[in-house]
């Protein structure tokens, strides 16, 4: 189409939409915000004859690079160590992907102007896309990969998953609470404009380094649907900066998005590059590196920081901070080693570590082996069952955290840790930001005035308090992490298949799983200050 | 010559042979390749199930830590009490067209190259010219109209739906009908384009005035807005989907826009309503089968079919009002081939029909 026709065409399919005066549509969702002083934008609209058959054309391509990865055996030459954490990367992805189709009427309700409705509606279309073509590449590894066991319960895991409720963050907070907060700031503003970068772009690459060209090929396509997004969410923030009585819940949701996206997806996707890549090429970039350049500055410096021409003070101190965690406090490395340390209740395998990739730690991260080379080489030391029970119930100088009431990551730096009375609670807090998101943002009120439309932090938030004061063998048991052989656990803290080596519920029976949140609630004033002194001093057990 | 002293080493990662394919060992679940956490309908799990089924995730199946958000007035995910309809077991729907990422773009992008052949073609052919007037103030006016009706639906009906309904596979099938109407009601659009370009008499901005103001057109924008308006997803998707379709939508495209396009000389349009008819049958399929399960459900069939009824009571007024408001235009082109009766009482048999299927009466309302 040319220039002019497409002018036409989009200006043709602008009267489609009229000013109703029998009845308005139905507002099923509600926002603080105002738009009333919104002006006019008038955003690109898609036109549905050139949508559907653009994106037939990167589905041949995708489904084509699919065939052609069976066809090549593409299995023969990937890393075990990296597919494995596809088992938990893919099965939470679908939810959010599906989630943000399901924002888009939260959006349309929420904002008034018919011009960008469209827009929002092609994209709940491309989220369908997304989340079934997921599904389909996860259902290909589960086909193809040798160990599928993991792949196979994929939903199943997600729901009862302490590791999967942290991911699930990333639908809900698309889809619930104050409509502009959650379809528009949380999920445009930040996690597409910012975050896909890394989990759609970054990530993939690393697959390939790993022998997998099939999730760059998917989340590649997947990603060329995002500038459409990003535009579409622009749209609606500049809608909301026009009107003053927005500003301070713009600035309260910025930082809450912008906290709980770091705290989440630089947790699972700094893990999987950083441990799940065999390719420790000293000029290969760390995911430090890579968040320099993807979040730092293609977003915080091009995205975020030109909106202060609008007067509106964006969180630099928390993307400093979140630079911070994961350059200086080990944000990445305390995640992974926690992730190992709950082997038995994963759905997928960890791979031990050697020393190439102590190495290579140590030149990204100078001072990495001191601070986790010893508990790395434990790890390797009780890969195998018969001698020893699971790396948590043995003593190598770790104690098994205290989760974040907000983020659900754990408190894993530990002199962070916030500990408050909420709710009538004591809750623990990874940071002083996701003490404020429970205790100040997400409340009925905010800075003096009502907030009846803003979220709610809800459900049973700590995964462990479910599984307390229950045997380990049991809880894995009930979570259904078992192979079909009835005693084999899919999780495994090693990549040997031979089943003399794999744990088994008789292996891992007889070690008693308490919940901190439940034992930090039955502590005297005195007994809790004491221990929550001495786990913000290291979070070493005192042997 | 070409300088290669200051080349960089190229640095690229190893290929190792790990021979992780499928069948390569035998172990604990090595042979494991079907998703096991839901039981197919069928003997062998489809596609169409493997995509869709849970990943919308619900308490009441795996979901152990509940939602983990809520809304400020109450519980956040999925909520049953978004309908009054109510089913003993929600996640039995699945949608009969099995609608995934590829059905969605294969079928949609067939219909655009149909359609626009079609439309090439009809330029070529300058088939526009041998319209007679009456035919062309038809088209302007009344396939003008309707064009809104079926975008309003895309974006206030369907679009809205698909956050509201507590399974995955319901919410899917009505995405995917909006995204049908989307595409239908832009095709429209752009065909009043081409006809405003066509170098006959078309007004291609009298649409708005016909839709806004026309008095035979105001019951039926009356009805769509009014159906913007409800909040229940289940009696939206009814209302819209089981009446409105019905008495209304079929009423203008298949009882009359496809009955006498062609003794009018116009072998265009109807290509091109037809594919608005084709979609239709497809997400008239899925909602079929919905209510169906909940007339047939063991535990609330009853208290469902009386909720359909009233539903039923509410809205075929409303469309009827419609319908027989839309009477006069049946006496507009210069070939009258049918009469508003008789396309009025085909659209009636079509929905009694439906009706019967779902297992719902036939309401009085109807023979008013
Ligand atoms: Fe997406
Ligand atoms: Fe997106
Ligand atoms: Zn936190």
């Amino acid at each position: 189409m040319s220039r002019q026709s497409l002018t036409k065409a989009h200006a043709k399919i602008s009267e489609l939409t009229w000013e109703p005066t029998f009845a308005t549509p139905a507002t099923r969702f509600g926002t603080d915000y105002t738009f009333e002083k919104a002006p006019k934008k008038d955003p690109l609209k898609q036109i549905m004859r050139s949508y559907f058959p653009m994106e037939e054309e990167k589905d041949n391509r995708v489904f084509g690079a699919m065939d052609g990865a069976v066809r090549g055996n593409m299995f023969r030459q990937v890393q075990q160590r990296w597919l494995e954490w596809q088992k938990l990367f893919l099965s939470i992805i679908p939810f959010p992907e599906i989630s943000a189709a399901r924002a888009m009427p939260m959006a349309i309700d929420a904002v008034p102007n018919p011009e960008i409705h469209n827009g929002l509606a092609v994209q709940m279309i491309d989220e369908v896309r997304h989340s079934t073509i997921q599904m389909n590449l996860k259902k290909l590894y589960m086909n193809q990969y040798i160990d599928p066991a993991g792949f196979d319960m994929t939903e199943k895991a997600f729901a009862n998953n302490y590791a999967g409720t942290i991911g699930r963050q990333f639908g809900e907070g698309f889809i619930t609470g104050d409509a502009i907060t959650a379809a528009n700031i949380y999920l445009t503003v930040v996690a597409e404009t910012a975050f896909t970068n890394t989990l759609f772009v970054a990530m993939p690459d690393e697959a390939a380094a790993n022998g997998d060209y099939l999730l760059p090929t998917v989340f590649h396509s997947v990603q060329s649907d995002e500038s459409r997004h990003i535009s579409n969410g622009y749209s609606i923030l500049l809608m909301a900066l026009a009107d003053e009585r927005n500003r301070p819940l713009l600035e309260r949701d910025l930082r809450y998005a912008w906290w709980n996206n770091h705290c989440v997806v630089d947790a699972a996707i700094g893990t999987f590059i950083e441990y799940g890549t065999k390719d420790r090429r000293k000029d290969r970039e760390s995911y430090a590196e890579m968040w320099r350049r993807w979040i730092y500055d293609d977003y915080y410096r091009s995205y975020l920081l030109p909106l202060e021409k609008y007067g509106l003070t964006i969180p630099h101190d928390l993307v400093e901070e979140a630079w911070n965690r994961i350059t200086n406090k080990g944000y990445v490395h305390e995640v992974a080693r926690f992730f190992a340390t709950g082997w038995p209740v994963n759905y997928w395998r960890i791979d031990t570590m050697t020393d190439t990739d102590f190495a290579w730690f140590e030149e990204k991260y100078p001072g990495w082996y001191s601070k986790y080379g010893k508990w790395w080489e434990n790890y390797n030391r009780l890969a195998y069952p018969g001698r020893n029970k699971p790396i948590a119930f043995e003593d190598v100088g770790y104690q098994y955290p205290h989760r974040c009431w907000t983020c659900m990551v754990p408190a894993l730096i530990r002199e962070d840790m916030v500990v408050e009375k909420v709710d009538d609670q004591w809750r623990t807090y990874c940071s002083e930001t996701c003490y404020w998101t429970d205790a100040v943002a997400f409340r009925p009120e905010y800075e003096g005035r009502e907030t009846p439309n803003m979220g709610r932090l809800t459900g049973f938030r700590e995964w462990e308090t479910l599984h307390h004061n229950k045997d380990l063998a049991d809880i894995v048991k009930d979570l259904g992490y078992v192979r079909d052989d009835g005693k084999t656990l899919i999780g495994q803290p090693h990549l040997d298949l031979d089943p003399q080596k794999m744990w088994t519920l008789d292996d891992i029976r007889g070690n008693t799983f308490m919940s901190p949140n439940v034992l930090l609630n039955e502590m005297s004033d005195a007994e809790r200050e004491a221990h929550v002194a001495e786990y913000r001093a290291n979070g070493t057990k005192v042997a | 010559m070409v300088d290669i002293t200051d080349q960089k080493t190229r640095s690229f990662p190893t290929i190792e042979f790990t021979d992780s394919e499928a069948g390569a060992l035998e172990f604990p679940s090595s042979k494991s390749r079907t998703y096991n956490y839901y039981k197919p309908a069928k003997l062998r799990a489809t596609m169409y199930e493997d995509v869709t089924v849970d990943v919308q995730p619900d308490p009441d199946r795996h979901l152990t830590q509940g939602w983990i958000y809520g809304f400020g007035n109450g519980p956040g995910g999925y909520p049953k009490e978004w309908t009054k309809a109510q089913s003993s077991n929600w996640h039995a729907f699945l949608d009969p067209n099995e609608e995934w990422e590829q059905t969605i773009y294969r079928n949609n992008s067939a219909v655009v190259r149909q359609v626009s052949l079609c439309l090439e073609n009809a330029k070529r052919a300058r088939a526009y010219e041998g319209w007679n007037h009456a035919w062309v103030t038809f088209i302007q006016r009344n396939l003008g109209a309707w064009m809104h009706a079926e975008n309003g639906i895309a974006l206030h009906v369907f679009t809205s739906i698909q956050r509201s309904a507590p399974t995955n596979m319901i919410n899917n099938a009505v995405a995917v009908a909006a995204a049908h109407k989307m595409r239908f009601a832009q095709d429209l659009a752009l065909y009043n384009l081409d006809l405003s370009e066509a170098g006959i008499d078309f007004d291609g901005g009298a649409h708005r005035d016909v839709w806004q103001n026309a008095p035979e057109w105001q019951p039926t924008r009356r009805a769509v807005e009014e159906l913007t308006a409800v909040g229940d997803w289940a009696e939206l998707t009814f209302a819209t989907n089981i009446v409105f379709e019905q008495l209304v939508g079929q009423l203008f495209r298949s009882e009359l826009v496809m009955q006498i396009s062609a003794r009018n000389g116009d072998y265009i349009t109807p290509t091109l309503v037809g594919t608005g008819e084709n979609d239709y049958a497809r997400d008239l399929a899925a909602s079929r089968t919905l209510f169906q399960l909940l007339v047939r459900d063991e535990e609330h069939g009853a208290a469902n079919k009386e909720l359909f009824g009233r539903w039923l009571s509410t809205w075929v007024p409303k469309c009827l009002a419609a319908a027989q408001a839309l009477q006069p235009i049946w006496s507009q082109p210069a070939e009258k081939t049918i009469t508003f009766a008789t396309s009025l009482d085909a659209a009636k048999d079509k929905f009694r029909t439906l009706l019967e299927e779902i297992g719902l009466d036939i309401p009085k309302e109807l023979d008013q």
